[in-house]
């Protein structure tokens, strides 16, 4: 070994060895997406901007057992109830952070009535200090503007539930 | 209105005529090299993005079309209207005076170098002096820009560039004699003149470890990795211009890859036969047009140097500043000493280049 090693050394053979790597893949096919033209697929399960859902009746799904608000890590879900005009209970403001937000999604596990969910969208942006907190409207806008979306999502991912 | 040109320049004299042409020569030279430096950048992040299994620019379009040409001018626009900071505790005439005197020694160096059998600004006799004395000169701008900066890590970079050069430098001036042995001639024109006949009569063959010696320092030389200690970002910033912003910045970028085209194309003239064909002589193939000597062969060749420093660039690490100095003065410096034997020896019994030297003496 003592003899061959300065050989190896001159001969520069690791450094070519390397070159060899880098040379493969500079021919090889190229990972990157050109992402807004292409992008990546998508699971059903995708954690993105939350949403909170109606009964097909128009009826508000969230009974504000404040369940998501407790199990929330982040501590991002504020909740406030009050008895409804038709005697049920509900929520007088259901705010989620979105800069708190971690999406790690037991809000939607812990909810009893599938109310608020996470979905698939994630290319939004705020341009103003307060859009990142999402009222109760905003979240039932989003919901209703994506029922279709959210209901196809939980068929694909209920057999597995 | 062309008639009242072609009076002018029939009016000029000899020497006026002379003038005009070496100037017009110099801008448009000055000129190509700087579009040459700005696609040299693209070209760069290109292939080390090929390389790491990325795409690379492809945002920036020229006229809607070519994705990512658009890329070294969009840079360039964006560095032209950022401010140029100078630091309050620096010296503000050699802050400003650094960047310039980094690049023009890169740009003034193509002055001797021809570029085919006759286009060539000056056929100055002792060309490659002047590309050795200019190729130091650079180095100047690097340690002038730490020291002035007036930065703990612009200095720590100028310093570790100084000692880098003076090394590096040594081995480069070492391969070079050897190259002035084989081709007795200190004029670039007669140095690849002395090369004819195919890719086996150039230099490369017979100072195959001076060709080595020769490019690895001259990576060490323009700062490229793995020697790019000297703006080292995992240690040191920016090295020796953290300082600077702006278009001063991109003064220090225009320099090293001009360097780098220069390091690749000076390769191309020592070793591998500027403007000639590496066919010439071989049999139909040579006789034909590709074995005619041109512009085109030296800018090949110079390309395909070119992308070895970004071949390294995408491959190697960092060296380590004591290693950087082992293999500078304990391994390229004996490896030029004992060739430059060898080649002694090689001339002494009239083998290779020397056996045609010998020829063209009778």
């Amino acid at each position: 070994m003592a003899v061959v090693n300065p050989f190896k050394t001159l001969l520069l053979t690791e450094l070519l060895k390397g070159m060899m790597v880098t040379g493969r893949n500079f021919f090889s096919t190229k990972y990157t997406l050109n992402y807004p033209e292409e992008k990546t697929p998508q699971s059903p399960r995708f954690r993105g901007l939350h949403a909170q859902r109606r009964y097909a009746n128009g009826q508000e799904r969230c009974i504000a057992c404040k369940l998501c608000e407790a199990v929330c890590p982040a501590v991002c879900i504020t909740i406030d109830s009050e008895v409804a005009p038709d005697g049920t209970r509900r929520t007088s403001r259901y705010d989620i952070d979105l800069f708190k937000c971690i999406y790690c999604g037991f809000c939607e596990e812990a909810c009893p009535v599938d109310a608020i969910v996470l979905t698939r969208i994630h290319e939004y942006h705020m341009e103003h200090r307060g859009e990142n907190i999402m009222s109760k409207d905003k979240l039932l806008a989003v919901g209703e503007r994506y029922e279709a979306m959210i209901a196809a999502d939980k068929a694909a991912d209920a057999p597995y539930r | 209105m062309l008639q009242s040109i072609s009076d002018a320049w029939n009016s000029l004299s000899a020497y006026g005529q002379h003038t005009v042409w070496t100037t017009v020569w110099t801008i448009a030279i000055t000129i190509v090299l700087i579009l040459c430096v700005a696609f040299t950048t693209l070209w760069e992040r290109k292939v080390i993005g090929w390389m790491q299994l990325r795409r690379g620019p492809n945002r920036v379009r020229i006229l809607g079309m070519f994705p990512g040409m658009g890329q070294p001018f969009a840079d360039v626009v964006k560095l032209l209207t950022k401010e140029v900071i100078i630091p309050a505790n620096a010296n503000k005439f050699l802050f400003r005076l650094a960047p310039m005197i980094a690049l023009i020694p890169a740009f003034a160096a193509w002055a001797v170098i021809p570029l085919s059998t006759t286009i060539v600004v000056s056929k100055a006799n002792a060309g490659l002096l002047y590309l050795l004395s200019l190729s130091s000169m650079g180095v100047y701008g690097v340690i002038i820009a730490g020291w002035a900066a007036n930065s703990k890590y612009a200095f720590l970079g100028a310093m570790r560039s100084a000692a880098q050069m003076v090394a590096y430098e040594i081995a480069m001036g070492f391969a070079l004699v050897g190259v002035i042995i084989a081709s007795q001639s200190l004029n670039l024109g007669d140095i690849i003149e002395r090369q004819q006949g195919g890719f086996l009569a150039w230099n490369w063959f017979w100072l195959f470890p001076l060709m080595i010696v020769y490019f690895i320092s001259g990576v060490a030389e323009t700062n490229r990795a793995p020697f790019d200690v000297a703006e080292g970002e995992s240690e040191i910033v920016a090295g020796f211009h953290v300082e600077y912003s702006g278009i001063a910045f991109a003064l220090f970028f225009l320099a090293e890859y001009a360097n780098m085209i220069l390091i690749s194309a000076l390769t191309a003239v020592f070793f591998f036969g500027g403007w000639l064909s590496p066919v010439a002589g071989y049999g139909a193939l040579g006789d034909s047009i590709l074995g005619q000597p041109s512009l085109g062969w030296l800018l090949l060749k110079t390309f395909l140097c070119l992308f070895l420093f970004l071949w390294f660039r995408a491959t190697f690490p960092r060296y380590r500043y004591d290693q950087i100095m082992r293999l500078g003065w304990k391994v390229l410096i004996p490896v030029t000493i004992v060739w430059i034997g060898v080649e002694m020896v090689l001339a002494w019994y009239k083998v290779g280049p020397w056996a045609r030297v010998a020829l063209l003496a009778h």
